[in-house]
């Protein structure tokens, strides 16, 4: 009973990165029918800024945690969302309106670079950086196993809340939000009625970089270990996530998440820590199978 | 308004402001990776600036803008001059057609291929290099029956390659079978893996088949690696046997009796002979998957491929069986990917999980989509590009796969419907009748 309580809490925590991510995938997939391979090495070059911000904090001499995090946080998500800007400029925007497949492509190349480009400029080698959020809290103690909940990890779900709360805010009640699923219904008649669609489409990246951003500082604050090809791995379980929770949904993402957490945790900690991606990608099939549009998505009409 | 109406000439002023501004996100980008990096002393990491590397980058963003939007506007004003030329032209030049210049070049192509070795035959970089383009574009051929044929997306393709590699690697070294032998056994075993893929998932839309695709290869890959007494986990198998010549084995001769290809032509025995065979061995399977490829797009199925990629609504409507037809594709796909498996582990007498991650499925899918889908011709085109860039870039080491990235992009940028784009259908209505005058 206690160790699942265990797993339950490494799992949540765990989702709640990867919902964070997914939720990059899926509103690109909603709003341009891509799938952007490239978002998952984003979120690898954030997590190389915020470790070299939080270097640059140690060596500044500001030792008080929360402030130190606000500070990684804004500018980890500030230099990354020029990056999810430029991608798109760079790589998507002079394909649109050609075949499906184009962009898809360019994004494999452009996760290539990233990649690559990491490599070169930050150096191979896998970086560390110091626990930043040390210590936690024994909730209790059964059968001799200690259930400990770490300050990180608190610090993590709320994070993700707190953004969520924002973005649904964002999505839901801003123009921008407005537009951005007007666009997303139907981009030429979102055009025809003076919206700006590039500049929406420009902005959905950002602010799917900004957070993929946060997942990244969340990340180095939790393992403080990273290395520039942490974005691959993370992307697919991302990518998984958002086709789980039906793509195109936003709290669909974040459930997917949460459940491929849930899934790597309890696999990894009962059955098998070697399987436990076989296990997510064997779910997935299965889910697939009963619910074609993932857990929370719309089945799509297709007319003729 | 630009748009509209014919491009004005930008003013230098207005040019300079557009460098400045890419200049702008250039430094923007550049300060996290380029100017600071950490590096590890000791046992924390300190953050060391590269001021003058990072002004260099910021410098040849903005003089490269310059220069890429003057030399794109040059472009675009030579081409409207062109165009108002041929407006004020009473007699209208007809197009030249590049068709037969593409039918030409497949010959030529061809030719090449079948010379190749006998001009480097002391070369043994070159034949390999080009073993390796013909491996890719048997995979290529392979992939586009699925993705540029019926229109299915598939990401996972390097999984039936594994499949037919392993199969071929444990038939040989469990139970001594030869590699014509193994070929139909491994060639069916991907097939019969893509069906059981296939079956349940086909009927899921494009995209939901490309993750369910890829979750697929990555499910291969990982118990590859830690099935250990199936597979030899990360260490893969070795030795494998390389095929023989009609029962001759390459090797030098030795005294067991054992008659060997050299001694039995009276050659003077020497390793190059086994790469040129492999290297024939490679360029008839390849020739093989061409021909029954472009034979199975004349037959019902072949064409039930493509109207299903055109329009799945309307084949339903027209009685065709979508999940069948999908599924024939999908498990063709898989067998022409395990037969040039099969010749992968045959070449390198060595396998391992490693030849069988993600990229090698982006890579064989960038070039069925960069050789401009559907196109037998294009898939050729595409793996010589994608093979030999890298193998050029040798020498820029590090920034080798850092350039194949941005080559990708570019190709894409430069021609989205690949580098042929031309679909030439299996079929074509017959022309209509044209009316006497």
């Amino acid at each position: 009973m206690a160790s699942i309580i265990q797993q339950l809490i490494n799992g949540l925590t765990l989702g709640s990165i990867y919902g964070l991510i997914a939720i990059g995938y899926t509103m690109v997939y909603g709003i341009i029918g891509m799938i952007n391979f490239a978002h998952g090495d984003i979120y690898m070059v954030s997590a190389f800024i915020a470790v070299t911000c939080f270097t640059l904090l140690a060596a500044a001499g500001i030792s008080s945690v929360p402030l130190a995090l606000l500070i990684v946080l804004a500018v980890t998500v500030a230099f990354t969302s020029v990056f999810g800007w430029s991608v798109e400029r760079t790589a998507y925007r002079p394909l649109r309106g050609s075949t499906r497949l184009a962009p898809l492509i360019s994004s494999i190349g452009m996760s290539i670079f990233l990649q690559n480009m990491v490599q070169v400029t930050q150096g191979a080698r896998v970086k560390s950086i110091p626990p930043i959020i040390t210590g936690g809290i024994d909730l209790f103690t059964r059968d001799g196993f200690n259930v400990h909940l770490a300050y990180s990890q608190i610090i993590i779900v709320m994070v993700t809340v707190a953004l969520m709360a924002v973005f649904t805010w964002l999505i839901t009640q801003t123009s921008f939000g407005r537009q951005q699923r007007a666009c997303e219904q139907d981009r030429t008649m979102a055009m025809l009625l003076g919206i700006d669609v590039d500049r929406t489409i420009s902005l959905t990246f950002m602010i799917g970089a900004a957070l993929a951003a946060v997942a990244g500082v969340l990340v180095t604050v939790y393992y403080g270990v990273i290395d520039f090809y942490i974005g691959f791995g993370a992307g697919i379980k991302a990518f998984t996530a958002a086709v789980l929770g039906g793509i195109g949904s936003l709290p669909g993402a974040m459930l997917g998440g949460l459940v491929i957490g849930l899934i790597e945790a309890f696999w990894a900690a009962y059955l098998s820590a070697e399987y436990k991606d076989v296990a997510t990608f064997s779910i997935l099939i299965l889910v697939l199978m009963f619910r074609p549009n993932g857990l929370l998505g719309r089945p799509e009409v297709e007319k003729v | 308004m630009r748009a509209i109406f014919p491009r004005q000439a930008l003013s230098i002023a207005e040019r300079l402001r557009d460098a400045g501004w890419i200049a702008f996100v250039a430094l923007v980008l550049g300060v996290p990776m380029i100017g600071l990096t950490t590096v590890d002393a000791g046992n924390k990491l300190v953050v060391h600036t590269r001021l003058p590397l990072l002004m260099e980058f910021v410098a040849a963003c903005f003089l490269g803008r310059l220069a890429l939007r003057f030399s794109l506007d040059k472009f675009a004003q030579r081409k409207i001059e062109r165009q108002a030329q041929e407006a004020r032209r009473t007699v209208q030049i007809p197009a030249r057609s590049t068709l037969p210049l593409i039918k030409w070049l497949g010959w030529w192509l061809l030719g090449a291929a079948l010379v190749l070795p006998l001009m480097f035959s002391g070369n043994r970089y070159v034949v390999d290099t080009a073993t390796t383009v013909l491996i890719y574009v048997m995979l290529g051929w392979g992939l586009n029956v699925v993705v540029g044929l019926a229109g299915l997306l598939d990401l996972g393709y390097v999984a039936f390659y594994a499949v037919g590699a392993y199969a071929y690697a444990l038939l040989s070294t469990q139970f001594g079978w030869g590699f014509w032998q193994s070929l139909p056994v491994a060639g069916g075993l991907a097939a019969f893996f893509g069906l059981a893929l296939g079956w349940p998932t086909l009927r899921l839309r494009g995209d939901y088949l490309a993750i369910v695709t890829l979750g697929f290869g990555e499910i291969i890959r990982i118990i590859l690696v830690n099935w250990t007494e199936l597979s030899g986990g990360p260490n893969g198998i070795a030795s494998i046997p390389r095929p023989s010549f009609f029962g001759l084995p390459f090797q030098a001769p030795s005294d067991d009796g054992v008659q060997t290809f050299a001694g039995f032509f009276g050659l003077e025995y020497s390793p190059g002979q086994r790469v040129i065979f492999l290297y024939y061995l490679i360029l008839l399977l390849a020739l093989l998957t061409n021909l029954f490829v472009t034979r199975m797009r004349r037959l019902p199925v072949g064409r039930a491929w493509e109207a299903i990629r055109e329009d799945e609504i309307a084949c339903k409507a027209l009685g065709i069986n979508v999940v069948t037809v999908k599924l024939s594709a999908f498990a063709l796909g898989a067998m022409l990917g395990g037969l040039a498996g099969v010749f992968f582990a045959a070449r390198q007498g060595f396998i391992s999980p490693e030849s069988f991650v993600f990229s090698e499925s982006a890579t064989i899918l960038a070039i069925v989509v960069l050789g401009g889908m559907g196109s037998q011709l294009g898939v050729v085109l595409a793996s010589l590009v994608l093979v030999l860039l890298p193998e050029i870039g040798r020498d820029f080491a590090e920034y080798r796969m850092l350039l194949f990235g941005m080559a990708m992009i570019l190709i894409m940028v430069w021609r989205p419907g690949g580098l042929l784009v031309r679909r030439e259908p299996a079929i074509m209505a017959p022309a209509p009748m044209q009316a006497r005058p």
